[in-house]
């Protein structure tokens, strides 16, 4: 039959995924508590086992025979540790986490198409080392079944007595559908043995008691006999004897009826379909195809779980939308004034469905952030032996959802971020011990939601960081002028700015911020925001701020001369009109708006994006006081017009990226309206003031 | 039609086996477990099931022996899916009341060939 097995790829690859993760969560579980052989310690083991047979069996299945060869030599070892007869220590351990690294690997190059580096050997030879001195038996009865039924071309009779236990039935093993497999194979005849059959007032239905006598003549070997009753061998007595043994006295007979027997056994091979023969030779011509196949199959397309529940309110509110779609068709057919009413209310119906329904859709793409927690204990524990220190992680929130483009962004960050609290954070345990502190530092990780924000904090109980020391270094790196007053959180702050963070500026000196601008400017491409507190002596909290989804955004959308404008409704702290404001004028031209003895400069968008408008007009309308990244800016706009929920399009896959311009979304009227970026505008403003003041000066 | 009840908590090979029986013609039901599967059979009938022995909540032992004491699945044939490295899991699974067993990995043609030998 022709199936196409690279069909079930992309499925085996997300489920052998799944199973290295929870190989990599329970391996790590069963190092926690270790401590003696618990019932729960079994189960992890199973665990781990199942999800190592799993991978074992489907890459098998699929074709992939070295991840096969590397699971078998890791399934064996755990079935010792499942029977016990394996003791589990901190080298298994490790030897298994080294396995799990080494599979994901092999599992990445396959999924891309690529061949597998022989990196694994190494590892298949260490397990099969440590098997080895456990037990001889490592080599169990693989290989049994290659002595397959190799057609022999000479037809020789076989006598055959079976005699099945009395439950055979129970098993669901039918005598005669062996006798019928048996009669594929040639000339076969039955005598049926009636004698131990009771008689019928003591007849139990359900017992077998009939024995029987086969003579078959085939072109087979013994073992294919065999093997027809290998599902039963144990419960029957079964004797399968060649007739030229058992009359070798009448050998010349045999051999002159020889050749009119084969003849009539080709005949019958030819005639019956699925004769053994036939199947044979099919096998290996199917096996070599989809071996092809699987080398040229490029990167899978990546595929998304989704809870039921969730398709379930999907269903729900279509079927809603289908039933105001109907109402409506219906009162369009006969449409008179007299039902603008009804015609409204089902529009203001339609909008609801359809805005749950762009919910709903929106959610299917929100996974729990579990996903990125998982890949911490892991490196937190590596870490931590690595570095001498004794650290507790833990994770509050994983259940929190957010969008799947954000966590695949989130990931690198936050592991900096853990990493980073690990390395220069928590102190060795001496330093702790020194400074009246417990010996294990904790590092917790939570998620939870707020708004319309995903906020992570990354909490140590560490050292903390001193501002005095940032305060020093960032004078000598020349980013603020000595004897400036500065809070000490924005002091603290400067550990992410990209001038602050090279490596040797500070390892010497808190150890901080290695990389840090880089984790910054990650989380603000993803329209998050990152700050940190820390207490020194105590320790260091960094909170992360994500947007929920990178795809929609609630928008103000605001007016410009003729152009209409999106703003991030979360960047907007107030609006004013113009005509009431304070503006004054500072350094030569440049407006700014003055509010609580704080000057924020003013950026009139028209100016910004070249629009014509009507120079009279510039003090009237209002300024859309709005903050990113901490920097104040006033938007001059002309009006405020509605809020809205907009789909953003990438700006950058369609025309090219914009310094100011997030992106751009298409109005309900159609027209396409830029969505502002507050940081990139305002340091696009402030670039231009610079330009204009150096022409003055 | 001959209806099949194919038990296996990974997705890839359920897929496969399930794909397969029904492009040979059978009529298939697929669980992820033998809890699952479990459930499903005290509710229908089957001419065959096929289960895998390693699963989560229910392996496939215990599913066997808790077929076996449904009166409809008294002498129903259930075929386990074994590796060849568990010669003790096929002697667990004959106890359990087991028909039979398919030996992992088999390719689309091996699966039909061994089922073809217990219904149809």
């Amino acid at each position: 039959m022709e199936i196409d097995l690279s069909q079930f790829h992309s499925v085996f690859f997300e489920e052998s995924f799944e199973g290295l993760d929870v190989m990599e969560q329970e391996l790590l579980n069963l190092e926690e508590d270790s401590t003696g052989k618990s019932s729960s310690d079994l189960e992890n083991v199973n665990t781990i086992f199942r999800a190592a047979h799993s991978i074992k069996g489907g890459s098998a299945t699929f074709g992939f025979s070295q991840v096969a060869e590397f699971t078998h030599v890791m399934e064996t070892l755990l079935d010792e540790m499942r029977e016990g007869s394996r003791a589990i220590t901190r080298e298994i351990i490790d030897l298994l986490l080294k396995s799990v690294d080494c599979l994901r690997g092999m599992l990445n190059k396959l999924q891309d198409g690529e061949p597998v580096s022989n990196d694994y050997v190494e590892l298949v030879d260490y397990f099969n080392q440590l098997l080895a001195i456990n037990s001889d038996d490592v080599k169990s009865d693989s290989g049994e079944d290659e002595s397959c039924s190799t057609p022999n071309s000479k037809v020789s009779g076989w006598s055959i007595s079976f005699a099945p236990e009395s439950y055979i039935l129970q098993t669901g093993n039918e005598p005669i559908r062996m006798f019928k497999e048996l009669r594929g194979m040639g000339h076969l005849a039955v005598r049926a043995d009636l004698s131990e059959v009771p008689s019928f007032s003591d007849l139990d239905p359900e017992s077998c008691f009939i024995t029987w006598q086969l003579e078959l003549e085939t072109e087979l070997e013994k073992l294919a006999i065999k093997e027809v009753f290998e599902w039963v061998e144990d419960d029957c007595k079964l004797e399968i004897r060649s007739t030229a043994e058992q009359n070798n006295q009448s050998n010349v007979i045999t051999t002159l009826t020889e050749d009119d027997d084969q003849k009539e056994a080709d005949l019958k091979i030819k005639a019956i379909p699925g004769a053994p023969q036939t199947d044979k030779k099919l096998v290996p011509i199917k096996n070599t195809e989809t071996n092809t196949k699987v080398g040229k199959k490029a990167a899978a397309t990546t595929s998304i779980r989704v809870g039921i529940d969730k398709v379930d309110t999907l269903i729900d509110l279509v079927g809603e939308l289908v039933i105001t779609q109907s109402m409506l068709g219906e009162l369009g057919d006969n449409f008179d004034m007299g039902k603008i009413e009804l015609l409204t209310n089902g529009l203001r119906e339609l909008e609801a469905n359809t805005r749950e329904l762009q919910e709903s859709v929106m959610r299917i793409r929100m996974l729990p952030i579990g996903f990125v927690f998982n890949r911490l204990p892991r490196m937190v524990r590596d870490l931590s032996s690595q570095l001498g220190k004794k650290i507790d992680l833990i994770i509050n929130g994983e259940e929190t959802e957010l969008d799947k483009t954000v966590m695949e962004q989130i990931g690198d960050p936050l592991t900096h971020l853990v990493r980073n609290a690990l390395d220069h954070g928590v102190e060795t345990i001496d330093k702790r011990l020194a400074a009246g502190k417990s010996e294990t530092g904790t590092i917790t990780l939570n998620a939870f939601h707020q708004g319309g924000n995903i906020i992570i904090e990354i909490k140590d109980d560490g050292a903390g960081i001193d501002p005095q020391i940032i305060y020093a270094k960032a004078v000598e790196k020349g980013m603020i002028q000595d004897g400036i007053d500065i809070p000490h959180e924005q002091i603290i702050g400067m550990i992410m700015e990209p001038g602050f963070s090279t490596a040797e500026a500070v390892t010497d000196v808190s150890g901080r911020g290695v990389g840090m601008d880089v984790v910054k400017r990650n989380i603000n491409n993803l329209g998050g925001s990152v700050e940190i507190a820390s207490i020194l002596g105590e320790g260091t909290t960094f909170t992360i701020r994500l947007p929920l989804t990178l795809a929609i955004l609630d928008g103000q959308l605001v007016r410009a001369a003729d152009e209409i404008y999106v703003i991030p409704l979360s960047t907007i702290i107030e609006s004013i009109p113009l005509s009431g404001a304070q503006i004054t004028r500072i350094a030569g031209d440049m407006p700014v708006y003055k509010n609580e003895g704080e000057y924020i400069p003013i950026v009139n968008l028209c100016d910004e994006f070249d629009i014509k408008y009507d120079k009279q007009s510039t003090n009237e309308g209002l300024i859309a006081i709005v903050e990113g990244e901490n920097r104040k800016i006033a938007i001059k706009i002309d009006e405020l017009l509605g809020q809205q929920q907009v789909v953003i399009k990438s700006l950058e896959t369609h025309y090219k990226s914009l310094q100011g311009v997030s992106g751009a979304t298409i109005l309900g009227d159609g027209r396409v309206s830029l969505i502002l970026d507050i940081v990139g505008l305002s340091k696009r403003s402030a670039e231009r003031a610079a330009t204009r003041r150096n022409q003055v000066a | 039609m001959t209806k099949i009840l194919a038990v296996d908590d990974s997705a890839s090979m359920r897929q496969m086996v399930a794909f397969t029986l029904k492009t040979a013609g059978f009529e298939v039901t697929d669980a992820s477990d033998g809890d699952k599967a479990l459930e499903i059979a005290k509710k229908q009938t089957f001419d065959l099931v096929i289960t895998d022995v390693n699963m989560p909540n229910m392996d496939g032992i215990t599913l066997c022996k808790a077929l076996r004491a449904l009166p409809t699945f008294k002498f129903t044939p259930i075929l386990m899916l074994t590796t060849e490295s568990s010669v003790d899991k096929k002697q667990a699974g004959r106890a359990a009341g087991a028909t039979g067993w398919i030996v992992k990995p088999f390719n689309p043609d091996q699966l039909l060939a061994t089922v073809n030998k217990v219904v149809g």
